[in-house]
């Protein structure tokens, strides 16, 4: 049995937080989970309103609570449209972490978390296995795409998901510590999934860089970010992660760090610094510094490095695409031109706009894992709406959007490539 | 708790997977919007169609159940806090625009149906649908038409009630009955249309309304007078009606609202004016010019400091931004927001507005004041922390004094948030015994088992 009145004493400590929440239910109007569940426990106001019950001591089991809390996206649609300003995020990232401390991590998060994930050369090297072994459970199911399904009937073997390249960016691109003619030098934290699955968005961000003159620093070892860990409460696997990561970086000078992953990008400038005060002092300076100098790649290359658009080719040349928003940078961040200009510096493609644009693909890391059937039917809106635009290729700033997307194009056998924006930038650069 | 077997009952009618019953669920619909304690149900329940929404009424009302029917729960007076013990119904799957008829001006739609959903479907045929509650991005119609909403056109729309044609609803023994026509004239059998609008969930459960349409105006102009004497705006606003001109929202700002918004959003309104207000006129382009300049020399000559105009789109935008915001703006200054929505025939607005003051001094509270100045519909906002007990009494008697004051003006107590639980116990005071006992005979005649969201309006 819990002690639900050592449960509520931790929970208030998000009280003043909690208590800004004036129970208006704009939430319903833009949360990708309630439009398909309709359930008030899916919202925003509802999960707010269960973290308050908690604090009244009014549950007998909190195992619910933590259920529902779970069942969410992360996408921060709530907190960017709440009228009162409430911090949704800020408050759901805690009480997992709140409750996830009081009740205990499952062990399979426990192993994968602590075990692997926050040993960032054991991680890498069990990856690499699996690239080497996938090809025995998986094979491809769309080219165009690049996805895989499962080869005989295992768990989540229905899906279209992009198999681990065969060599991951960390392999194929050497340790980089350069100058540059333009006097600025920048970190590069890849990201998991970018290593691991997307490394020509890793090559293709060097290459940019590389034609702007700016100097590298690009080491191995680097960690996660650490948001898998966070979003299921473990702030020990978090905490390691980020420790790691400070103690690559913030030994170099450098005046950006920039990451081509929109939830990278995020968790370091957000969450890095919501959870600093479980650091030192000497490391949450570090943390701030670090978040401070942290960018996406299209906003570093739109507003500091100078790339200019340009007008598309006439006639029937320019191909059209169209751009997917990352939760993690618009609504996070509130970066959405860049990408968008970044697009347009290569004269290959017409940009066509889709219906919302900046609307969940529904991916929510292991959200999807969890609850693949809601994930799925927020996808196919997306899907939707990226075909109703007659698009040939679809461009988004985050890679983890990248594999929802291609995995709802790859089902409906649609003819449509799944893009970084830094790869079309790249594309269009001569060496 | 729910027996077992009456709980398969349920799950049978409305299917399993839209039956809530966990810890969870359940204290997820134990409130709305309205600054009320929390009142868990034992139920929750989601039907999917309209037959399996008339049994699980009937299976209610023989198991004397009472029930609380729910859209978005944005109710501000405690309509939607359900009854202990008792059973909510959500209406989210009963969300089907059934017909949009052009020729004849009306739509047919299922309670669930999104207000501003509804208004875009009806907009993107050149039609209209005015009503326009400031929850309109989450609010359903059906909750419109049971708490009769209002909006920012009220002064020259109306309300919801100015659009309901016919309802379809059914009786506590889950019998349908009909209301209305699809026609524009009907004076066929009582008007129960009338006495179901407004009445809160407790008279019937609607399974399908019929609402009217009308041409969508072909321009529309937008413009902030700024005052430097509240009462110079509020005469501004008589003197405006006065003048035969009936503009599409009037809207007031006072001092406070005016500071909040500024800091929060930084549109640049004119921090030290004591007032604005915001006008938009509609109709035939040439019409709008006209009224659009008469307004404009009326505000300058009743003593606005300026009046600006908004010239393009995006001009307009800005004017409806500043309102738009007041709310948000309001919420962040203190942890507790309680919007009341008192009344005043408009001519009384000065004396309200000042009464308004008055009371803030008195009990030493941030009240912020707006609204639809134009329809004598104010919604000063109280801004304070609940769990301040010392605090929240004062608040509990500034509420009592804005009603009073009300009242006194030959007001009302609500114009468009509805009675609910907040407001019951002032009912007698503005309509008397005999209103309250004649209701409450409406009530009990229809109801027998007293099932239909006990409790709300008449109280008891």
């Amino acid at each position: 049995m819990y002690d639900l009145k050592e449960l509520a004493k931790l929970v208030r400590q998000l009280e003043n937080q909690l208590i800004t929440c004036m129970r208006c239910g704009m939430c319903q109007a833009v949360c990708p989970v309630f439009a398909e569940t309709g359930r008030e426990s899916d919202v925003a106001r509802g999960k707010l309103a269960l973290l308050d019950a908690l604090i009244k001591e009014l549950f007998k089991q909190p195992d619910g609570v933590s259920d529902r809390l779970n069942h969410c996206l992360l996408c921060g649609s709530c907190g960017a449209n709440c009228p009162s300003g409430v911090k949704v995020l800020d408050i759901f990232i805690k009480a997992r972490a709140i409750l996830a401390g009081y009740m205990g991590l499952s062990p399979a998060k426990r192993l994968i978390f602590r075990g692997v994930l926050s040993h960032p050369r054991s991680f890498d090297r069990l990856m690499e296995w699996g690239a080497s072994f996938q090809g025995a459970f998986i094979k491809p199911a769309d080219r165009l795409l690049g996805t895989s399904c499962g080869r005989f009937s295992f768990p989540l073997a229905n899906r279209h998901f992009k198999a681990l390249a065969s060599v991951p960016f960390h392999n194929l691109a050497d340790a980089l510590d350069t100058t540059g003619k333009s006097g600025v030098k920048v970190g590069f934290f890849t990201g998991c999934v970018i290593d691991k699955i997307f490394p020509n968005i890793g090559l293709s961000v060097v290459r940019s860089l590389k034609h702007h003159e700016i100097g590298i620093f690009l080491p191995q070892n680097q960690g996660c970010c650490g948001i898998p860990a966070l979003s299921s409460g473990d702030t020990t696997a978090f905490s390691r992660l980020v420790r790691h990561n400070l103690e690559i970086f913030s030994a170099q000078k450098l005046d950006y760090l920039v990451t081509s992953c929109a939830t990278c990008t995020s968790t370091i400038k957000k969450l890095w610094t919501l959870m600093a005060s479980d650091f030192s002092e000497s490391e949450q300076s570090q943390i701030r510094t670090i978040a401070d100098k942290t960018v996406d790649i299209s906003q570093f290359l739109v507003d500091v490095a100078g790339a200019k658009q340009v007008s598309a080719s006439q006639g029937n040349e320019a191909q059209t695409i169209s751009y997917h928003d990352p939760c993690h940078l618009k609504k996070s961040l509130g970066i959405s031109e860049q990408p968008r200009k970044l697009i347009s510096a290569n004269p290959a493609y017409r940009l066509k706009e889709m219906a919302e644009a900046d609307r969940c693909c529904g991916c929510g890391g292991s959200f999807n894992l969890q609850h693949y059937e809601i994930s799925s039917s927020i996808g196919k809106r997306k899907r939707d709406n990226i075909v109703a635009t007659d698009c040939t290729t679809v461009a988004t700033g985050c890679p983890a959007c990248m594999l929802q997307i291609s995995d709802m194009l790859s089902q409906e056998g649609d003819r449509i490539e799944v893009k970084h924006v830094i790869e079309i930038y790249a594309d269009s650069l001569e060496d | 708790m729910i027996e077992r077997a009456l709980l398969s009952e349920f799950q049978k009618i409305v299917g399993r997977e839209n039956v809530f019953h966990e810890e969870t669920d359940l204290l997820s619909y134990s409130y709305d919007a309205a600054v009320l304690d929390q009142v868990l149900p034992a139920l929750a329940m989601r039907p999917v169609s309209g037959e399996a929404l008339g049994q699980a009424i009937r299976l209610c009302n023989e198991n004397g159940l009472p029930l609380t029917v729910r859209g978005a729960g944005t109710n501000l007076s405690g309509g939607t806090i359900p009854n202990e013990g008792g059973v909510v119904i959500l209406t989210t799957a009963l969300n089907r625009i059934i017909e949009i008829n052009e020729g004849d001006l009306f739509a047919i739609v299922e309670p669930g149906v999104v207000t501003a959903k509804f208004a875009a479907a009806v907009e993107s045929k050149g039609l209209f649908y005015p009503p326009d509650p400031g929850s309109q991005a989450v609010s359903t119609l059906g909750g419109n038409v049971a708490e009769n909403a209002g909006g920012l056109r009220g002064l020259r729309y109306g309300v919801t009630r100015d659009y309901v044609m016919g309802l379809e609803f059914f009786d506590p023994d889950g019998e349908l009955v009909k209301a209305g026509a699809r026609t524009v004239k009907c004076v066929t059998g009582y008007n129960l249309g009338g006495l179901l609008v407004g009445s809160e969930g407790t008279l019937g459960v609607f399974n399908r309304i019929i609402l009217k349409l009308i041409p969508m105006p072909a321009a529309k102009k937008a413009m902030m007078a700024v005052f430097d004497d509240v009462l110079k705006a509020s005469e501004t606003v008589s003197s405006i009606i006065a003048n035969r001109i009936v503009p599409v929202t009037l809207e007031f700002m006072d001092n406070f609202t005016i500071r909040a918004v500024e800091d929060f959003s930084h549109v640049g309104l004119p921090t030290d004016a004591a007032a604005l207000l915001l006008i938009e006129v509609d109709g035939h382009p040439v019409q709008v010019a006209d009224d659009a300049a008469r307004v404009e020399e009326l505000c300058r000559r009743m003593g606005a400091m300026e009046v600006r105009v908004a010239e393009t789109a995006q001009e307009r935008d800005k004017v409806w931004e500043a309102r738009r915001a007041a709310l948000s703006a309001l919420s962040r200054v203190r942890p507790t927001t309680v919007l009341e929505d008192a009344t005043v025939p408009r001519s009384k607005i000065p004396e309200m507005i000042e009464s308004i003051e008055a009371i803030a001094r008195k009990f030493d509270l941030k009240i912020g004041t707006f609204g639809h100045a134009g329809d004598g519909n104010l919604h000063p906002t109280i801004l304070t922390d609940r769990r301040d007990a010392q605090e929240w009494s004062r608040v509990e008697h500034a509420i009592d004094a804005i009603f009073e004051k009300a009242l006194e003006l030959g007001g009302t107590l609500s114009g468009e948030h509805g009675i609910g639980i907040a407001k019951s116990r002032f009912m007698e005071k503005e309509t008397g015994r005999g209103t309250i006992a004649y209701s409450r005979r409406i009530k009990a005649a229809l109801d027998p088992k007293n099932i239909l969201n006990p409790g709300k309006i008449i109280g008891g």
